[in-house]
């Protein structure tokens, strides 16, 4: 009897699961395993893939000066995309939760916040060439107002362009779900600390943080798992000046290099997984979202 | 389909669907009633070509070509004409070029016709996804121009740097995958579109005419050149530079050794270093905005590109780059159309009209109102008018105003085509659009560049 129970359950579970699998097997498992396998492959540079099953592809990775080049700006752009992102989104979500004292006009305000996201981010990205141009408004303001004397070229097609463009795309992933978090922290603990005599610094310090880590934590899996995997904004914003992790790969695969560039794509895999797991590791997600 | 390449610039003037439609309509309709005798021909088409009988237009209307490829070459405009000629579904979709070329090679059954461009060519045949074309089946094959069928033109060996379509053009057999050197009865693809890229600048600022490709790394224009970022032919645009301000003699620029490859970045990485570059492009718009926004005054640029900004009344010129000695000269390339192995029965029929179909003007004549050329020019030129060949193909000022393929205005009466006639410029093509055999190593050191 207890056995057949506990096989009921077991079945409901993988009932619950099964829409998951269905859709995860053909499109996310199978293919990452073909990748995996082409990343052992030979190639004879017309597209023909020959299995060989060495490390070739990774030795020439793992030992190019172009790979680290390469990483270093991919994390340089993540890191401060990441920073001014979680800047930002943090206390937008603390505005939001704390000094609006309505909660429709807080929802209001957040549905605000998601408006500029009903563009496609292209356009959005697109949107600063003329403003941060040679001849842009932000330049053309600049001149006209006496403050410089010639146009500004580190504003467009350079590194500043390209976290511009990011935080502008995706610090609503950290508004999300640190909004989300914060609304869950009980006022009551606030107030007691107040009364309790600690300044909004302590407060800030010792209760908003901690408890609105699992939406930080969240924000940054998308902050960082998006931009690590993303090379357009980086080459359109750069003006082709900089290159990135995918790019690199995507060069690969435009003149048939497919094993080394599954050999990349799997060493990005291999580094976001750690780097998702490290975040996991220090924030349980799962434990926090079901407080 | 946002990166994909987009050199007739459609989005940069601003041109909703509706209106190319229309005024590729009246346009048809004014050409129908112009040149009647060739019209009527092409509109018959092929139905007169082959001498099928009544049966056979009710057996080919279920037919669906799928034709793939760039989007300056598989037009959607030049589809539904030909399907309106010949009575059978053409589908035109665009992918850029590497898209492509992944495309015909991992999925060769989801392509009919593929645009293919000498290289590509040449790897298509080596992959076995095309089938060979037989040549005799081709009617206008005899006046295809002697550059692509032959090699040569108006006298003069076209240059074999790079992969050159001629080089690509032939198979001994049907199924070869091996090109073969010299003409044969079995093509890899038949061209369709070609034309001879160089240089743009702004006359104004620049101050001077530009005739030779080191004016690109010249100092003197720090900070406001940008070069174009596809590493296959990038890196022959930097080659012609360099060779033109005497820094390095290649062997075959279309072919680079490793060494010379390690050379033409690291003077990149150089110049890039220097702030020599605002910027490097990659698709039509990113160039016509970097040449209309002042943020560069000289790069790498497509004719159709140089015309896109012009009409936005800035002035910009196309360099005329003539060969001097080994040095200069245009980097050509030529789009044509392979057929896809699987093609059999009707619709290699189908596909054989529809290549025949491009060889009787009407596609012609749509190409060059943006700048591009037809390798049958007999064919086109009584889809074009007087004004329209003067001014095109003969290299003469304008008799009238010019308009492009939409009927939008883009040169006034009066105006030369910069490089001149036909014949001057291609002529002067010293190089092609390749693939080296060094593309691997080649593509690694383009990214130090970009990462520099």
């Amino acid at each position: 009897m207890a056995q057949s129970a506990a096989f009921k359950r077991n079945l409901a579970g993988w009932a619950y699961v099964a829409p998951l699998v269905v859709v995860l097997i053909p499109f996310f498992v199978l293919p990452l395993i073909a990748v995996v396998a082409a990343s052992f492959f030979e190639t004879d540079g017309f597209g023909g893939l020959f299995p060989a099953f060495n490390l070739d592809n990774y030795t020439e990775i793992l030992t190019s000066g172009l790979t680290f080049n390469l990483y270093y700006e991919t994390i340089k752009f993540t890191v401060l995309t990441w920073f001014f992102s979680l800047l930002i989104g943090f206390f937008v979500a603390y505005f939001l939760v704390f000094h609006v004292r309505n909660q429709l006009l807080a929802l209001g305000l957040f549905l605000l916040c998601t408006v500029p996201f009903w563009t496609s981010n292209i356009i959005r990205m697109i949107s600063w060439i003329p403003l941060l141009g040679k001849e842009g408004l932000v330049n053309e303001a600049l001149l006209k107002l006496g403050l410089i004397d010639q146009p500004l070229e580190f504003l467009l097609f350079s590194s500043f362009a390209v976290v511009v463009a990011y935080v502008h795309q995706l610090t609503i992933f950290m508004i999300v779900p640190i909004f989300n978090a914060m609304g869950r922290i009980d006022k009551r603990v606030v107030e007691a600390a107040l009364d309790a005599g600690a300044s909004r610094f302590d407060i800030m310090r010792l209760i908003i943080v901690p408890l609105s880590k699992s939406g930080i934590a969240l924000g940054s899996i998308f902050v960082i798992s998006i931009v690590m995997g993303d090379f357009f904004v980086v080459k359109v914003m750069s003006g082709g000046g900089s290159a990135s992790v995918v790019g690199a790969f995507y060069e690969n695969i435009s003149v048939l290099q497919y094993p080394t560039a599954a050999a990349s794509a799997v060493l990005l895999t291999i580094i976001l997984v750690i780097t998702v797991g490290l975040i996991i590791r220090f924030v349980d997600i799962r434990k926090e979202i079901t407080r | 389909m946002w990166i994909a390449d987009n050199r007739f610039g459609m989005q940069g003037k601003g041109l909703t669907m509706k209106q190319v439609k229309e005024s590729t309509n009246s346009l048809t309709r004014r050409k129908f009633l112009k040149g009647s005798a060739a019209a009527a021909g092409a509109a018959v088409g092929s139905g007169a070509i082959g001498g099928f009988p009544t049966i056979w237009a009710q057996e080919i209307k279920d037919i669906e070509l799928r034709h793939l490829g760039v989007s300056y070459s598989v037009v959607k405009a030049i589809g539904d004409q030909a399907a309106k000629d010949l009575g059978f579904k053409v589908t035109m979709q665009n992918l850029d070029t590497s898209a492509a070329i992944n495309r015909f090679i991992t999925q060769p059954n989801s392509v009919d016709i593929a645009d293919l461009e000498g290289w590509q060519a040449k790897l298509a045949a080596k992959r076995g996804v095309i089938q060979g074309i037989e040549v005799k089946k081709i009617k206008e094959f005899d006046n295809i121009l002697p550059i692509f069928t032959k090699g040569e033109i108006d006298g003069a060996v076209v240059s074999r740097q790079g992969i050159s379509p001629y080089e690509a053009m032939y198979i001994e057999t049907p199924d070869a995958t091996k090109l073969h050197d010299g003409v044969t009865e079995w093509a890899t693809f038949l061209p369709q579109v070609y034309n001879a890229d160089s240089i743009g600048y702004r006359p104004d600022l620049v101050g001077h005419p530009v005739t030779e490709w080191k004016e690109l790394i010249d100092p003197k224009f720090k900070g406001k050149a940008a070069i174009l970022d596809v590493p296959a032919i990038g890196i022959m645009d930097a080659a012609l530079c360099l060779e033109s301000a005497d820094l390095i003699k290649y062997g075959n620029k279309g072919n680079m050794t490793k060494a010379e490859i390690d050379f033409t970045i690291d003077k990149l990485i150089e110049l890039k270093k220097s702030g020599h570059f605002r910027a490097t492009w990659t698709t039509f718009d990113q160039s016509v905005q970097l040449m209309a926004a002042g943020e560069v005054i000289i790069q790498s640029m497509w004719s159709p590109a140089v015309a896109a900004v012009r009409v936005k009344e800035i002035p910009c010129v196309y360099a005329p780059v003539n060969k001097k000695g080994d040095k200069e000269g245009y980097r050509g390339w030529c789009n044509g159309m392979g057929l896809m192995k699987h093609l059999t029965g009707k619709k290699l029929e189908a596909a054989y009209e529809y290549i025949n179909w491009y060889y009787t003007g009407w596609q012609g004549a749509f190409v060059a109102r943006y700048g591009y050329y037809s390798p049958v020019p007999t064919k086109a030129k009584p889809f074009l008018t007087a004004a329209e060949w003067d001014y095109w193909y003969d290299g003469k000022p304008a008799p009238d105003e010019i308009k492009d393929p939409y009927g939008i205005p883009m040169e006034k009466a009066g105006t030369v085509r910069d490089g001149g006639s036909f014949l001057d410029r291609v002529k002067n093509i010293s190089c092609w659009n390749t693939l080296m055999d060094e593309a691997a190593y080649m593509n690694k050191r383009w990214n130090d560049f970009k990462v520099a």
